[in-house]
């Protein structure tokens, strides 16, 4: 399979157009901005919508509408376009509406700066918006999994009817790798339950409205059985070198990239290091972890925010091992060489210092 | 309501109102509206507590102004007549039929 | 004339199809809608399903609902029923509308929804001519949180939240929305229509009647304004309610057209046909018949290679394009390729700088924190990265002299005027390209096969090519000479 060079942004707008997406919706921000550029690019060629909204607010309830209508669509924006998304997003979520949205994080909180850091990891995995919901979370940590995820995403929001979120910090947006792509373009179905202006769907009402007290409680509890079903089957998390670690270091995105190369060199000089990378965030991944405590005697949480993840993985872990933190944030990525010697550090701690003697 | 609800009228008037008093909620600007005055407040309350319109029970000319300023959807049906000569030859009054086929719906 | 007349009487007036017969999603009270005696909306909601009917267009019709006191349109109309968020329908029918061109789309909104939080959603709707149909049921009032101010309260009108009168010295003066709307360009009809008197009635259902004529020709955004009743806030009885609304409110807001472009307007043109699925992937560009063959397969194979390379200028000096040229021939001689740029505003002045990474193993990541390469297009990037080259690694540095104190042990330095030899060679703008040409003969991995292919992937411009290509020979000439000298003057080769 031939590969080609392309930006992290880029791939998405593709993978979603070859996963029968139809629609994008959205307004410029830093670093999202590519995606609807390629979207405005390529979404009418295949047939598609493009509409440059007004702003955040009204990209999303425009996502609202054509979800309604049944077609696969999509929108993409960064920290500060995503906080005012939340209540569309929460009506989307409400209303049972699958959609795809790209969050390239940036720095906060307010305008705080375009520098990549991680610090949408709650608004976007805690649910983010008013109410009893949950969004599922995939994040991609090179240019080939912007591709495969954003297909994902599309599949999941369809079987779950739910907003996916395809996460992903603003260097995974920003990178070019080689990628390859499906050659086959899906079509998406029109689901029964789309309000599509004819006479098979006049019956049908999409709405997040529940007047009475017990309807909006089991409207509630169905949504959380649906949770719990993405839980049980769509976890995902990649191990390296994680089998037999003794510390396990832990981070997604491009965090997840440097943990690798920290891990390699960590091996190379004796340490029994690994990662363990979630792929999920929500659903997040709690048995990989379950099942690397019995072996490992640390978990090393590296982030690019202030302890978000390192809180899911604390739950994750329920106290049965240490957990440790390294962060930077402001935009700041943290160094391979910060990385190793803070491994190093808890080599010393959770090892002990006769057997590092020895490696 | 079916559509050609025939009978002998008693007085040969053009139109003919129904209000349905489950759906009425009295509020009275059918009453005001009216131009022959042929529609009043019921003195007894229905059911849900209202007082309701009521049709005097002739003289609607069959305008329809009633029914387009109440703001429920179906609590009053307006009938115009239709007029048939004796003999069968069924020579509408034009005016009539025209202003049926005007609101038909 | 005959004496005797048998007279038939048919249905002139009754319940339209677009309506349910029984409101079965309502909890309670299903042969009522939930408003107040004497609301309007009951009025506009029987002139919608008269127009509905009568155009004929019931299956096609989505009717999105707002938030606010007909937040449940959805009980009483027989069609496509959406419920939308506080002000946001227009942005909602806009994408059903674009989603679905053969529906008809109804956003039904009250001013609180429409003048207030949805200020923006509608006026981009109307400015971007969406063909949707706008109907906006003013009652000058907050009705569903019980009577708090809008923006369309009138000057004086007491409200919860203006309990002496709305003044216009801190509240502002009541918004014209039809006026506002009829300022753009795009909208084919706006009317003001009210429910004061039979009369006014009349018209108004023949306003909502054309504006959703106007969708099913295709013409554009239509609004029709509606000033509307609301005895229960305003305190009043059904019939006073309605006289206040011709004699008090009308006054603020006068009836009338405000733009119908109806005759002139031309329907819109039916979007082009969706491609076959087959042809996607090559519109994409995608397709991997479309792309091009690699010149390195074996490349990979012969040696281990591990070239990280930092780049760095300000913005415009091409710092971007040359590690993409970098990443491409990587790419194509067959190598795992990373090529991360630090992004910022699209400023000329901005710094700028990229990672590039070629190498024979996956990489896994594409930040270079300690480059084998570092280019520096000036003294201040020069500066930024210098201490982060590692040992036997390279720095190419565009200028005379390389200042004394960035002098590092074990780290081989290029340093020439690369502007200036790039001027001779006709544009200064090329000067990247030469740098590069350097960089390329330090590792003398990539077969120029690939680099070729690259450039002409990236630079579409034959012109450019032509000199981007003299800029990259003699970036390489001027490595080797510098060498020579090097050889010349000192031992040791090229290491300061």
């Amino acid at each position: 399979m031939r590969k080609q060079l392309m930006k992290g942004n880029e791939a998405i707008v593709k993978s979603a157009i070859l996963a029968g997406c139809r629609g994008f919706y959205g307004y410029p921000i830093t670093p999202a901005s590519e995606i609807a550029e390629a979207a405005a690019l390529y979404m009418p060629k295949a047939g598609g919508v493009f509409v440059q909204a007004e702003s955040e607010v009204a990209a999303i309830n425009m996502l609202y509408g054509a979800a309604s209508a049944g077609v696969r669509a999509m929108t993409a924006s960064s920290g500060p376009g995503i906080s005012l998304m939340q209540e569309g997003i929460s009506y989307m979520a409400g209303a049972e509406l699958p959609c795809v949205i790209a969050d390239i994080t940036r720095g906060g909180p307010g305008l705080g700066n375009i520098g990549s850091e991680q610090g949408d990891y709650h608004q976007v995995v805690k649910g983010g918006g008013h109410g009893n919901y949950r969004t599922i979370v995939l994040a991609p940590y090179s240019v080939q999994e912007m591709a495969d995820l954003t297909a994902l995403a599309f599949e999941l929001a369809d079987r779950y009817r739910n907003p996916v979120f395809v996460l992903a910090d603003g260097f995974v947006g920003q990178m070019m790798e080689p990628v390859e792509f499906p050659q086959r373009a899906i079509e998406a179905p029109m689901p029964p339950w789309a309000v599509a202006g004819t006479t098979a769907t006049r019956g049908n009402l999409i709405t997040s409205l529940h007047m009475d007290c017990d309807d909006l409680e089991a409207h509630v509890l169905a949504l959380q059985a649906k949770y719990k079903l993405a839980e049980q089957h769509e976890a995902r998390a990649e191990q390296w070198c994680a089998e037999d670690a003794e510390i396990v270091l832990v981070g997604y995105g491009i965090v997840g990239r440097i943990l690798k190369a920290v891990t390699a060199e960590a091996r190379a000089g004796g340490l029994p290091v690994g990662v363990l990378r979630p792929i999920t965030l929500f659903p997040f991944p709690i048995a990989h972890f379950q099942r690397l405590a019995s072996r490992a005697r640390v978990f090393v949480v590296v982030e690019m925010s202030n302890g978000q993840l390192l809180d899911d993985v604390r739950l994750a872990l329920n106290g049965v091992r240490p957990v440790e933190f390294l962060s930077r944030v402001g935009g700041n990525v943290p160094s391979h060489d910060e990385v190793l010697q803070f491994v190093r550090k808890q080599a010393l701690r959770f090892i002990g210092e006769e057997r590092m003697a020895h490696v | 309501m079916a559509e050609g609800n025939k009978f002998e009228a008693k007085k040969q008037d053009r139109g003919w109102l129904q209000i349905d008093g489950d759906e009425c909620k009295g509020c009275g600007l059918c009453i005001e509206a009216c131009p022959p005055k042929v529609i009043a407040m019921s003195e007894e309350l229905n059911h849900y507590g209202y007082r309701t319109a009521i049709y005097a029970g002739a003289g609607c000319t069959g305008c329809g102004v009633c029914f387009m300023v109440c703001p429920e959807p179906g609590a009053i049906t307006v009938f115009r007549a239709v007029v048939q000569r004796a003999e069968g030859s069924s020579r509408a009054n034009a005016r009539v039929e025209e202003a049926i086929s005007c609101a038909s719906n | 004339m005959s004496s005797e007349v048998v007279q038939e009487y048919a249905v002139a007036q009754g319940r339209a199809k677009s309506f349910y017969t029984r409101y079965e999603r309502k909890d309670e009270l299903q042969r009522q809608t939930h408003y107040c005696p004497g609301c309007g909306h009951g009025v506009v909601h029987k002139m919608l399903a008269r127009a509905i009917d009568e155009l004929g267009v019931q299956d096609r019709t989505i009717l999105v609902g707002p938030v606010g006191c007909s937040v449940f349109t959805y009980y009483y109309f027989d069609v496509g029923n959406i419920q939308a968020a506080h002000g946001r329908a227009p942005a909602v029918a806009t994408a059903m509308k674009r989603s679905r061109p053969e529906s008809i789309v109804i956003s039904y909104q009250g001013d609180g929804d429409l003048s207030a939080i949805g200020t923006a959603e509608i006026l981009h709707a109307a400015n971007r001519g969406e063909n949707i149909s706008v109907i906006f049921v003013n009652n000058a009032i907050y009705s569903m949180t019980g009577g708090q101010a809008a923006p369309t309260t009138l000057i004086g009108q007491k409200s919860t939240t203006t309990p002496e009168g709305r003044r216009a010295a801190t509240e502002g003066y009541p918004l014209h929305v039809s006026e506002l709307l009829a300022t753009l360009e795009a909208p084919v009809y706006i009317e003001r229509v009210a429910l004061g008197d039979n009369k006014q009635i009349a018209q108004a259902t023949r306003a909502i009647r054309r504006a959703v004529e106007n969708q099913a020709r295709g013409l554009g955004f239509s609004l029709v304004e509606v000033l509307s009743p609301c005895p229960t806030i305003w305190k009043m009885n059904p019939v006073e309610a309605q006289h206040w609304v011709r004699d008090v409110m009308e006054k603020t807001f006068p009836l009338g057209v405000f733009r119908d472009h109806t005759r002139e307007a031309a329907p819109r043109p039916a979007p082009p046909p969706a491609p076959a699925l087959d042809e996607i992937p090559r519109l994409l560009g995608v397709a991997e018949q479309d792309l091009p063959a690699n010149h390195g397969r074996a490349l990979a194979r012969d040696k281990q290679i591990d070239l990280q390379v930092r780049i760095a200028g300000f913005g415009g000096q091409g710092v971007l394009l040359i590690g993409e040229v970098l990443a491409e021939a990587g790419l194509d001689a067959g190598l795992e390729v990373s090529w991360l740029p630090s992004y910022g505003p699209e400023m000329r002045s901005g710094t700028s700088n990229c990672h590039v990474r070629l190498s024979s193993q996956p990489v896994d990541s594409p930040l270079v924190a300690v480059p084998s390469v570092l280019v520096a297009m000036n003294e201040p990037s020069l500066r930024k990265f210098d201490l982060t080259v590692r040992r036997g690694g390279w720095v190419i540095y565009n200028g005379d002299a390389f200042p004394a104190d960035c002098m590092r042990e074990g780290v081989h330095v290029l340093a020439l005027p690369f502007t200036r030899l790039a001027d001779e060679l006709g544009d200064p703008r090329v000067s990247n390209m030469v740098m590069l040409g350097a960089l390329l003969e330090i590792d003398g991995v990539l077969p120029q096969a690939s680099v070729d292919a690259a450039l002409r992937r990236l630079v579409k411009n034959p012109r450019w090519i032509a000199l981007d290509e003299r800029a990259l020979a003699r970036g390489r000439e001027l490595f080797k000479e510098s060498l020579r000298q090097e050889g010349a003057e000192a031992m040791g080769g090229g290491m300061k």
